[in-house]
Formats: C-alpha cells, sequence, structure tokens
C-alpha cells in the first residue's frame, strides 16, 4: 500500500490562522468528493475556525485517565479501523499523555499515513528541534514539545501561513485567539514585536527551505565545491551545551546536503549524560558511537574523524575555566592542536537577547 | 540576500521615516503566481475592514476580477489606470489596488501605477496592494527564463523594501517551474522582515544577532588559507541564502609580498560575493569582535595558523578571547 501524504501548515505562532486554512482545505477535499475526517481539532474558542468544521465527519477523542483526571487524546486506533483518504490531526508537535501506544502525536501521524491516509496537519516554526536554542535565545522560551527536522522532512508539501505580527497582535487584543487573561499573559511574553518578527523569518527561511529540498536547487552554484560532501564529527560531552552542538551540526548538514555522526568518550564520571546526549542524537537520525580510547581521547576523536572521512569538527565551547585547565587540557584545545589539516568549529554559545 | 545596514543607515531610514509624516501607510499581499488568492485575501481584509467601520474604496480591479458587491469601487480610467484625481477627492481612509504592476496608458500622469499608488500615500491615503512575484523589475529576466513568457509591467523592488506590511500568501505549487518562483518570493519576503528585524533591534538598543539569517565573516590575513575559506563561505551563505562577509584588521609594517597575497585574497573574496571590510583597531580580536557584533554575525571563519599559535598559550589566549566573546556566534577554524 502507497504511503499516505503529508501536508503541513507551518506558522510562526498561535492565532495566525494555520488551522483555519488547514479546515477550509478540508472543506474543498470533501467538496471535490474525497473521503475527509477530523481526527483532532482543537477549537481553543475560535468561532469563524469552528465554523470549518461543519459537515466534516470528527472522529471522537480518546479518554484516558491519568493520575485521576482525564484526559483527551486523538484516538489514533478508531481513525485506522475507519480509515478515511484524508485526516485532519491539528497541533502535530503533541505531546501525549503518558499510557498511549506512542508518546507523540508525530507517531499517531506515522500511523496514518504508514496505513495510506493522507494526513493536514499544523505546527508553529518554534516546534521545529533544530531551532530550538536559537528560538530560546530569543524568545526566553524553551520548547518542549519539538517535531525532530527529518519528521519535517517527511512532509510532501510544507505551507506557509502568513499574517503580520502588527495584525496577530490585534487579533490577541480584540481576544480572538486566547481568553483575556491567556491573552494579556501571552502579549508579556512571547508575544513581543520583535520576537514575533524573528519567529516569522525562521518560518519564511523554513518553508524556502523545504521548497528547495523537494524540487532541487537547479542553481550550479549550490553545488559543493569540488564535490566534497560535508561529513560533520560532533563531539559529545558530559556538558549540556552538547544538545545544542547537536541541533546546530545537524542544521548545517541538513542545509549542506552533508551528514552528521556523533561520537562521546566512554567511562567517563559523567558517563550517563553522555549516553543521553548520544540518545538524542541518535532520536534525531544522527548515527551515534561511543569511543572507547586506550590513551588520550582528544587523539582518539581525531583518528576516528580521518578514518570516517570527516570533513568537519563540531565541539561546544568549553567551560572548564581557571587553575584546572593548567593540569587537564580540555578535549576542544587538544582536537585542535591535533588536528591542523581539519576543520573544526566551536559552537557557541547563544545568550538571551 | 540582504546586507545588514550600518547605524547610520538605520539613522536614516529613522529620519526618513519621520520625514514622511503623514504620508498612508502600504500593506502589500505578495504571491507567486496568479491564482494562488492573493487578490481574495485583499478583499477579504478590505471586507472585514469596511464592516468594522473604516473608510473604504476600490481604487483598482484586474481585468478579469470583480471585488465583493459591498465594497465601494472607484471606476478606473481608460487602459485600466486608476483615477488618482477621484481617488484624492474621495479622499477616503484605505485604498485597495488589485494588482501593483501595471502599465499605464501613454499620456497618463505617472507611466506605472506604482507611481500613481505612492501619489495616493503622499496625499495620507493608506493603500492595501496585490502583487505577484514576477512583476518585480529586478526578477524579470529570471521570470522570464523560468516561465518563458515576457513581462512588460514591472514594480521595482525597492518598493516593496517600503512597504509597511508584507504578507506571504503561499499555496504549496502544482508545477515544478513554479517551485522555483515560490523559493524566490519566500527569500525576498524574509530579506523584507529581516530588515524590520533589524529596526525593531535597533530601536531596542539590542546587537547581535537574532539568528534567523546566517552571517558569515571571514577573517582574511595574508597567510590564510584563503581558497578554502571563501569556498566553504560561499557555499554556505548560499546554502542558507544567507550573507557574506570578508574582513581583515590592517596591521602596521606589511611586507610588500604578503600585502600582494592579501590583496588577491580580498578580491577573490569579492568575486565569491562578500562584502569587504578593512577594519583598524590595534587589538586584532577586539576590532573583529565589535565588527561582528554589530554585523550580526552568527559564524567566524578564521585560519588555524592563527589558531594554533593561539591556542597553544595556555591562559589568556586570543582564540579563547575569540569564543569566549563570541555569544551567539560559532567559530570555525580551518587548517593551513
Amino acid at each position: 500500500m502507497a504511503e499516505g501524504r503529508l501536508k503541513i501548515y507551518l506558522g510562526y505562532a498561535a492565532g495566525v490562522g494555520k488551522t483555519y486554512q488547514m479546515l477550509g482545505d478540508a472543506q474543498e477535499l470533501s467538496r471535490a468528493g474525497r473521503d475527509v475526517v477530523i481526527g483532532y481539532f482543537e477549537p481553543h474558542g475560535r468561532a469563524e475556525t469552528i465554523a470549518r468544521t461543519e459537515g466534516i465527519e470528527t472522529i471522537p477523542r480518546r479518554k484516558v485517565e491519568y493520575r485521576g483526571r482525564v484526559f483527551e487524546e486523538m484516538d489514533t486506533e478508531a481513525i485506522l479501523l475507519r480509515h478515511p483518504e484524508v485526516c485532519v490531526v491539528d497541533e502535530f508537535p503533541h505531546s501525549n499523555i503518558e499510557g498511549l501506544e506512542r508518546t507523540k502525536r508525530w507517531q499517531d501521524v506515522n500511523a496514518l499515513l504508514a496505513a495510506g491516509i493522507d494526513v493536514l496537519t499544523t505546527m508553529n516554526i518554534q516546534h521545529l528541534e533544530s531551532l530550538n536554542d536559537q528560538v530560546w535565545q530569543l524568545s526566553g522560551v524553551r520548547v518542549r514539545e519539538t517535531i525532530p527536522d527529518w519528521v519535517m522532512k517527511q512532509a510532501d508539501e510544507v505551507v506557509l501561513v502568513d499574517l503580520t505580527p502588527g495584525a496577530l497582535i490585534n487579533r490577541l487584543i480584540r481576544g480572538v485567539v486566547y481568553p483575556p487573561e491567556k491573552s494579556q499573559q501571552a502579549l508579556e511574553n512571547f508575544f513581543q514585536e520583535p520576537t514575533l518578527v524573528a519567529l516569522r523569518e525562521m518560518a519564511i527561511r523554513q518553508t524556502a527551505h523545504e521548497s528547495e529540498s523537494h524540487h532541487g536547487d537547479p542553481g550550479e552554484s549550490a553545488r559543493q565545491p569540488e564535490g566534497v560532501t560535508e561529513r560533520i564529527l560532533i563531539v559529545v560531552t558530559p556538558d549540556p551545551s552538547s544538545a545544542a552542538v547537536i541541533r546546530r551540526a545537524k542544521r548545517v548538514a541538513d542545509y549542506l546536503h552533508g551528514d552528521c555522526i556523533a561520537v562521546g568518550i566512554a567511562g567517563g564520571k559523567d558517563a550517563d549524560a553522555v549516553d543521553r546526549h548520544l540518545g538524542f542524537a541518535r532520536n534525531l537520525h544522527i548515527e551515534s558511537q561511543t569511543l572507547e580510547p586506550a590513551g588520550d581521547p582528544a587523539e582518539a576523536v581525531v583518528s576516528f574523524a580521518r578514518e570516517r572521512g570527516v570533513t568537519q569538527i563540531f565541539l561546544s565551547h568549553s567551560k572548564a575555566a581557571g587553575p584546572k585547565k593548567f593540569f587537564h587540557k580540555p578535549i576542544d584545545e587538544g582536537i585542535i592542536a591535533r588536528s591542523p589539516d581539519m576543520q573544526v568549529t566551536i559552537v557557541s554559545n547563544r545568550p538571551r537577547l | 540576500m540582504t546586507r545588514r545596514r550600518t547605524p547610520e543607515e538605520l539613522l536614516e531610514q529613522v529620519q526618513a521615516e519621520e520625514a514622511r509624516g503623514s504620508r498612508g501607510r502600504l500593506k502589500i499581499f505578495l504571491g507567486y503566481a496568479s491564482g494562488v488568492g492573493k487578490s481574495s485575501r485583499m478583499f477579504d481584509e478590505g471586507c472585514r475592514r469596511a464592516s468594522r467601520g473604516q473608510d473604504l474604496i476600490v481604487a483598482a480591479v484586474q481585468p478579469s476580477g470583480a471585488p465583493p458587491a459591498t465594497l465601494e469601487v472607484i471606476p478606473q480610467l481608460g487602459g485600466g489606470a486608476i483615477d488618482v484625481g477621484s481617488v484624492l477627492a474621495r479622499h477616503p481612509r484605505v485604498c485597495l489596488v488589485d494588482a501593483l504592476a501595471w502599465n499605464n496608458p501613454p499620456g497618463s500622469v505617472n507611466p506605472y501605477r506604482w507611481q500613481d499608488v505612492r501619489d495616493i500615500m503622499t496625499a495620507g491615503i493608506n493603500v492595501i496592494a496585490s502583487i505577484n512575484i514576477q512583476y518585480v523589475t529586478e526578477f524579470a529576466a529570471r521570470v522570464e527564463r523560468i516561465t518563458g513568457k515576457h513581462v512588460d509591467a514591472t514594480v521595482p523592488k525597492a518598493f516593496l523594501y517600503g512597504a509597511d506590511e508584507l504578507v506571504v500568501v503561499d499555496s504549496p505549487p502544482e508545477q515544478v517551474h513554479l517551485a522555483e518562483l515560490r523559493e524566490i518570493t519566500l527569500l525576498l519576503a524574509a530579506d523584507i522582515v529581516d530588515q524590520q528585524l533589524e529596526g525593531y533591534l535597533h530601536q531596542h538598543g539590542i546587537t547581535g544577532s537574532a539568528g534567523a539569517q546566517e552571517r558569515i565573516l571571514i577573517c582574511l590575513t595574508p597567510r590564510s588559507n584563503a581558497r578554502a575559506m571563501i569556498e566553504s563561505g560561499r557555499h554556505i551563505a548560499e546554502r542558507f541564502h544567507g550573507e557574506l562577509i570578508a574582513a581583515h584588521v590592517r596591521q602596521p609594517e606589511l611586507a610588500a609580498s604578503a600585502q600582494i597575497t592579501l590583496n588577491s585574497n580580498l578580491e577573490m573574496a569579492r568575486q565569491a560575493g562578500a562584502d569587504i571590510e578593512i577594519l583598524e583597531g590595534e587589538d586584532v580580536i577586539e576590532a573583529l569582535l565589535a565588527f561582528a557584533r554589530e554585523r550580526g554575525v552568527t559564524q567566524i571563519f578564521i585560519g588555524h595558523s592563527l589558531g594554533a599559535r593561539w591556542w597553544d598559550r595556555l591562559t589568556g589566549s586570543p582564540v579563547g578571547r575569540l569564543v569566549r566573546g563570541a555569544e551567539g556566534m560559532d567559530i570555525r577554524v580551518f587548517p593551513q
């Protein structure tokens, strides 16, 4: 059976009109004779949006009890049984409550696609994994519900839903997006104009990038210099900054149509943290390995890089400063000193703007 | 790709905005082809505004188009020209112009419709207009190559950059050649939005970069492996649709042969599309960092020879200072 097609309506904040536009398209498909159902819809009390669900069958949500409270989630199994041609699924980055078959809604969507059902879904740019640090940097918000970049790449179509930040703020003030108390809170936090402008730029650029990777870039200029494929080696340490290095390296590799490998050093005193970071890399579809060097770790990393034809090593800026440095040279300095023939990128710490 | 503007240029913009005073605001709906829904988005907004009581008229409709019946229309003159005189006499608060790209018939006050719109705005009337990317002057040749169709009426890109608000009307392309037009449209919109973002950051006294656009700074010396650095820089700037800058911090008493090498490196960077800057400053790292912050750089490329020597000194090493000072910027060290 052929996989279903995935279409993502991409915006930069709540209230830009993603769900509204998605339901408009669903209505059109339904009128054109396709079998469309709503698998999950979050009304947010928006009358104009709710009106657009009329006439389309809604699959009732599934009630899940968790710690004495009842939560409502998309009933993926019911949708699979009903097996429509097209399913509308709001809020792609949603995390399911504990106890369901799958932990993430994007995994539910993958199950629908695998069953040959076309899916229309919505998301905001700040939920894209590789932009997580940049989003934090400009908004102060650490987004927890993220979509791995490879999941977005699966989409057959990404369509930008655009609205100017000024108009969005007006909608928020008029109470179209959230109830009054929540609006006030939003205006004081996430919905500041410069933040919205920056997120909007990211959404527009990402849409252009997705379009390019679908249709190929015929521009001669886009070719790799001397036909070399970029291969990035990510050096994972116990330091929390490793997550940012992994995200950044992945983003660069994706844009350059190159690939990534992550390595950690086994047996340190924070081996758990290294394992966690390697697991994170694996979730982003990055090949991950643990090195068990007999001698100098920096030497081991550099020779591994040579063996695997790595073109560039990505490191985080080691924060181990002060007198400790005299006894124990940080791995980043060691790698730079041992690889005069290799490009090394030190990923900076990105402070709040 | 747009160059980040200097503080002086931003100041000029602020002054220009103050000078324009009572000029009407311009909002543009931008799409990549006919049929993506620009006109309907524009008329929807017109209807919403009218229903909220705004005094609004339609000054231009496309030959095949029909505006919503509830909106007041000022009929166009012969040859489709906007009746600017009647619009000014009627003086509404908002005026809708469907299709910004239009050549007025000979003998009109202005040869192009966008000039009529400019005159309407000068009179203090707000304008909401739609345009198809295919009619932007700077893209005309590329569009012609892609579509094989000759484009007659065009609007200069600068006019779009002058818009107070720009909305992208997007939809997935049905034909492959349209995908390229769509990308041109999205990247133009991103650049216009980036310019607005800079304006905000500047207004709020924020230096550094929001990181939405990549800006690569290549630090060139006579010794650097310039070709590799420039090739990589050009490649990454193109893939990210970012900006490429090459800088050199002037050093006293440079040998004649070193000066020749440096000049050829700078020329190579220029040909790769980089903006070239010669910086002054006794402290090389400080000069580079100050410049990088001002320009909102996201990645700094330096040569390894510089790096290795610095790394060898354990404490207070210049590259350590570069990394510590380069918050928000990645440092990429190139081999010699």
